[in-house]
């Protein structure tokens, strides 16, 4: 069986990024993602601060034209789900279904999902209980919703909220937003917009779907329903790194930790974009940890 | 190829739901919804894959609302498989090709 220079797992801005690189530096590279390419952006409705696009862009439209680019540099790109990998040889492999793939190097781009509340709101998935504003948000036309987070995610997608519902809630369980300035400033003066401060959600209620959403403050410990439709969560995120099983080092939440190089503490072994330990995860620095990786396993390659 | 797939509005999702004799898995999407036009490729080639078993059809929630709101559809893109009529399964948000096929295969 052949083996490849480079195997990247992840096909968001990141991995799409360092395919790019590795398929211009000639390497024999394979992108393998479990879904679809594009990753955590095609559930973004709009992204105004990735640089070239000055009017904004959706998710979609960057995720398909990151996509194209990638491709045209003759990027391969297959679709398969990794359930495990061996990294003790020089040659790794990367477990599939039904075969092995082996590889000189590696880049993890699994990204990351939305943490969940933990509340049992599982039964209510699809039901009144989402992530996703630009996918379930005109379900909630004229209806009143609760969003639950106050980051930029939270924030924007509030924001976007509003295009349908009739009220939006915005719980957080601090008294202050952690979102960027200009977000904040366009929620305040947003009349649809009502902040429920130091307060988190305890449960959700309803027969077929979501009915009500309760409410605790947590300094004064009060607890209160909100008569809602919906409940959006953006209370931040898990890395996917269900198929590592210890292979490379974490951090105590599980998110990879690397070097400048974004090496892992295996050699040829690199974490990118979300799934490693980072003080940012925008798209503009995965796609900068994707040059990165591609370049520094193209390096590893060329002096193993 | 695209012709595999069936376009279904409000009338005709009941009028195939009666009268098919093969499952039938329906694709709730929207053209504002990135993750929906995400699969679309994907439920392409699954209908090229399983097309003479299974009828795979998309209903388009905006010029359809009724459809989706008999079926409790609050999300999409949700996947809803049927079989005689009835509901059999349902998968919600974007899911792996290899679980789609798997999903297939167990209402065939």
């Amino acid at each position: 069986m052949s083996e490849y220079d480079l195997v990247i797992i992840g096909a968001g801005p990141g991995g799409l990024t360092a395919g790019l690189y590795a398929a211009r530096a000639r390497m024999n590279v394979l992108l393998i993602e479990k879904a679809v390419p594009g990753g955590q952006i095609l559930v973004t409705d709009w992204i105004e601060n990735y640089p070239g696009f000055p009017e904004g862009i959706s998710g979609f439209d960057l995720a398909e034209k990151i996509k194209e680019q990638a491709l045209a540099l003759g990027l391969e790109i297959e679709t398969a789900e990794v359930q495990g990998l061996d990294l003790s040889g020089t040659t790794k492999e990367i477990i599939l279904k039904e075969k092995r793939i082996k590889t000189k190097s590696l880049i993890i781009a699994s990204g990351a999902s939305p943490r969940k509340l933990g509340v049992g709101e599982d039964k209510f998935m699809g039901k009144g209980i989402s992530f996703c504003a630009t996918c379930d948000g005109p379900f909630f036309r004229d209806k009143v919703v609760v969003a639950v987070g106050g980051g930029d995610t939270a924030v924007q997608e509030s924001l976007f909220l509003t295009k349908f519902a009739q009220k939006v809630y915005v719980v957080h369980r601090r008294d202050e937003l952690r979102a960027t300035k200009i977000l904040q400033e366009r929620a305040f003066a947003n009349d649809k917009i009502e902040f429920v401060w130091d307060s988190v959600v305890t449960g959700v209620d309803g027969f077929f779907s979501v009915e009500k959403v309760n409410v605790k403050n947590v300094k004064t410990g009060d607890e209160k329903t909100i008569e809602a439709n919906g409940c959006f969560i953006w209370i931040g995120i898990l890395p996917n790194t269900e198929f590592i099983k210890g292979d490379v080092k974490t951090d105590e939440s599980g998110f990879i930790l690397v070097d400048a190089k974004m090496q892992t503490n295996v050699p040829g072994v690199f974490a990118i974009g979300d799934v490693r330990d980072t003080p940012l995860r925008q798209i503009a620095t995965a796609v900068g940890d994707g040059a990165t990786a591609a370049v520094s396993a193209e390096h590893y390659v060329e002096n193993a | 190829m695209a012709e595999n797939i069936i376009h279904l509005n409000d009338e005709d999702f009941d009028e195939l739901l009666k009268t098919s004799d093969k499952p039938i898995m329906v694709d709730f999407w929207a053209p504002w919804c990135g993750p929906c036009k995400a699969i679309g490729p994907t439920l392409e080639a699954l209908a090229d894959e399983f097309g003479d078993q299974i009828t795979i059809a998309k209903v388009n929630v905006d010029d359809n609302p009724i459809s989706p709101s008999k079926h409790n559809v609050q999300a999409i893109p949700t996947l809803i498989f049927f079989k005689d009529g009835a509901v059999v399964n349902q998968i919600t948000g974007m899911v792996a090709k290899e679980k789609l096929e798997e999903a297939i295969k167990s209402v065939l």
